[in-house]
């Protein structure tokens, strides 16, 4: 990580403190925040975290590693994440991840290599009755059928994708 | 997003803040007389007394007290919970508020699951809205003394969350790890301070019963289980959504409601509910007989019994927290077993082992989850043998 990368982190963490204090009940509010805006929390923003709490790093680590929405691990800008459970399974599930996978040129819990999509199961969505569904990052999607992957995937390329800022530059 | 039948619930007949109005001007002890005469059991399936659980938090020492809305909605096939909050926010707010006071309590928090951070900027708006109001804060309709006000803390995919003692661990900033009971979060809950922890759905009946009082909300329902309950519905049904009905309804009646009245099966109460076949079409879905938080996942004549058990039996092993090892290792050996009945591999000697150790998991977990995890194992084993024994890989 370069040095200003971690100026900057540290920074924040030191910023989102200040809102949520630095008591141990501020812990899983920062780690939320860090997810959102670095998409992962590195070993390096664990420590920094465990510095502000005043607690052991290894306090952090377990937390991270408990919570399926908290991850160590670089994920994608944006995590895919296909409901697995009973109903969304009974509606056709099973075939909206072989086409995921087979638009991403990934498998489930891989990231694809421009680093822009993670694919992953998640249990229950609380969608059943509107299922297959998916969450991408806080967004959900219902009624998904693989036909429809393709624009899903399309949509977001377009929206916020290299596309879009490359639009964006040529005007400058 | 709006379910469908949303619009055919009681709580949009409810006139806004009418219950709190009428709590503002009563006593502590006579909002805790209401909501425990009105006997409603809590909305989030466990069916302890709201009532109950108000006046020991209300009778308990502590400097700061707290409302817990438990919005961690995880049990598959549950989304009720997010129905409510979608389009009648208020009504929850309304219901905390009246707790606030009912227990001596100014912070509310809701406890809201990860996967529906999409509900967040609507939630913050309705908790500004209210605010403006003077709904919420300080001095609350004016009264002096009155003060309350609730803030949101996420989730962060974790299903043992949703266990109360687990929640107050989440909120605290640690693992969710469930806690030994006693003591209960009434006595020593979040900071170790008196705290309740209630469904999203009892708070919103609180707020309607003290609109329009525990008599009216009593007379419906069975003796043990009073009022009315909303249900997630969803499989194969032709009309999947949320449905509200009076407890005590046969399961044939609410199944014929949803379009489904010919199933083979029908999953009462989520992965840690009861699997129910056909021929107990006729029991009833309260807290003397089936019990449940309001998940309905129908199973049509085409369904393979096995492979639910087997998506139900994935779920645990994935969501256990791992602190206890009944928990932790019955569900995957249970896992195991499906895979050997599937194929076909299981002896009925072995098979009886499996109900067994599913019956010592039932005893000996430390939390609900643990102690319900085997349910789907155990009915699908029960009333499905003929399915699952001697199959051909």
């Amino acid at each position: 990580m370069l040095v200003t990368e971690r100026e900057r982190l540290r920074d924040d963490i030191k910023a989102w403190s200040q809102t949520f204090g630095t008591e141990r009940n501020a812990l899983i509010p920062i780690l939320q925040e860090v997810q959102k805006k670095y998409s992962n929390i590195s070993q390096y923003a664990m420590q920094v975290i465990a510095d502000v709490l005043d607690i052991h790093p290894v306090e952090v680590y377990s937390v991270v590693s408990f919570y399926s929405f908290l991850n160590d691990k670089p994920k994608g800008k944006y995590v895919i994440r296909l409901c697995q459970t009973i109903s969304c399974d009974m509606q056709g599930k099973d075939r909206v991840a072989r086409q995921l996978e087979n638009d991403l040129g990934i498998t489930f819990g891989e990231t694809t290599p421009d680093g822009k999509f993670s694919l992953e199961f998640a249990n229950c969505l609380g969608m059943c009755d509107q299922g297959p569904a998916m969450l991408i990052n806080d967004q959900v999607y219902t009624h998904v059928t693989p036909e429809k992957v393709h624009d899903i995937l399309e949509n977001i390329r377009r929206t916020f994708g290299v596309f879009a800022l490359e639009t964006k530059e040529g005007h400058h | 997003m709006k379910a469908k039948n949303a619009s055919k619930l009681t709580f949009s007949t409810i006139t806004p803040n009418a219950g709190l109005t009428a709590a503002a001007d009563k006593s502590r002890s006579d909002i805790i007389g209401e909501i425990s005469a009105s006997k409603m059991k809590g909305r989030g399936g466990a069916g302890f007394p709201t009532g109950t659980k108000w006046n020991l938090a209300a009778a308990a020492r502590g400097n700061q007290k707290y409302v817990v809305c438990n919005a961690d909605e995880g049990e598959p096939g549950t989304f009720k919970d997010r129905v409510i909050l979608l389009d009648h926010a208020d009504l929850v707010f309304e219901g905390m508020t009246i707790a606030g006071k009912a227990i001596g309590s100014s912070i509310g928090i809701v406890y809201l699951r990860g996967e529906y951070t999409y509900l967040v900027p609507h939630l913050e708006a309705i908790l500004a809205r209210r605010r403006e109001e003077k709904l919420l804060g300080k001095s609350i309709m004016g009264r002096n003394g009155f003060d309350f006000d609730i803030h949101l803390h996420m989730g962060s995919g974790a299903y043992v969350c949703g266990e109360e003692t687990a929640l107050i661990e989440s909120l605290e900033g640690h693992r969710g790890e469930p806690r030994n009971r006693p003591p209960y979060p009434v006595d020593t809950g979040y900071m170790g301070e008196p705290t309740i922890v209630n469904n999203v759905e009892t708070f919103a009946w609180a707020a309607c019963i003290m609109s329009k009082g525990a008599d009216w909300f009593k007379a419906i329902g069975t003796d043990k289980s009073t009022g009315l309950k909303l249900f997630s519905v969803s499989g194969d049904c032709a009309y999947p959504g949320v449905y509200e009905f009076p407890m005590g309804i046969t399961v044939r009646k609410l199944l014929e409601s949803v379009g489904a009245a010919d199933a083979k099966a029908v999953q009462i109460g989520g992965a840690s509910g009861h699997c129910i076949p056909a021929p107990e079409f006729d029991r009833t879905i309260a807290y003397e007989d089936i019990a449940t938080g309001g998940s309905i996942i129908v199973f049509g004549q085409g369904r393979d019994m096995l492979q639910i058990a087997r998506n139900f039996m994935e779920f645990f092993v994935e969501e256990s927290c791992g602190q206890c090892t009944p928990c932790r290792d019955g569900n995957v050996k249970l896992l195991e077993g499906i895979e050997m009945l599937e194929m076909g591999e299981c002896s009925m000697s072995y098979l009886r082992e499996l109900e067994s150790l599913g019956e010592t998991m039932q005893l000996a977990s430390k939390c609900g989850l643990g102690q319900s995890s085997p349910n789907a194992f155990l009915s699908i084993v029960k009333n499905f043998k003929e399915e699952i024994m001697g199959r051909l890989p």
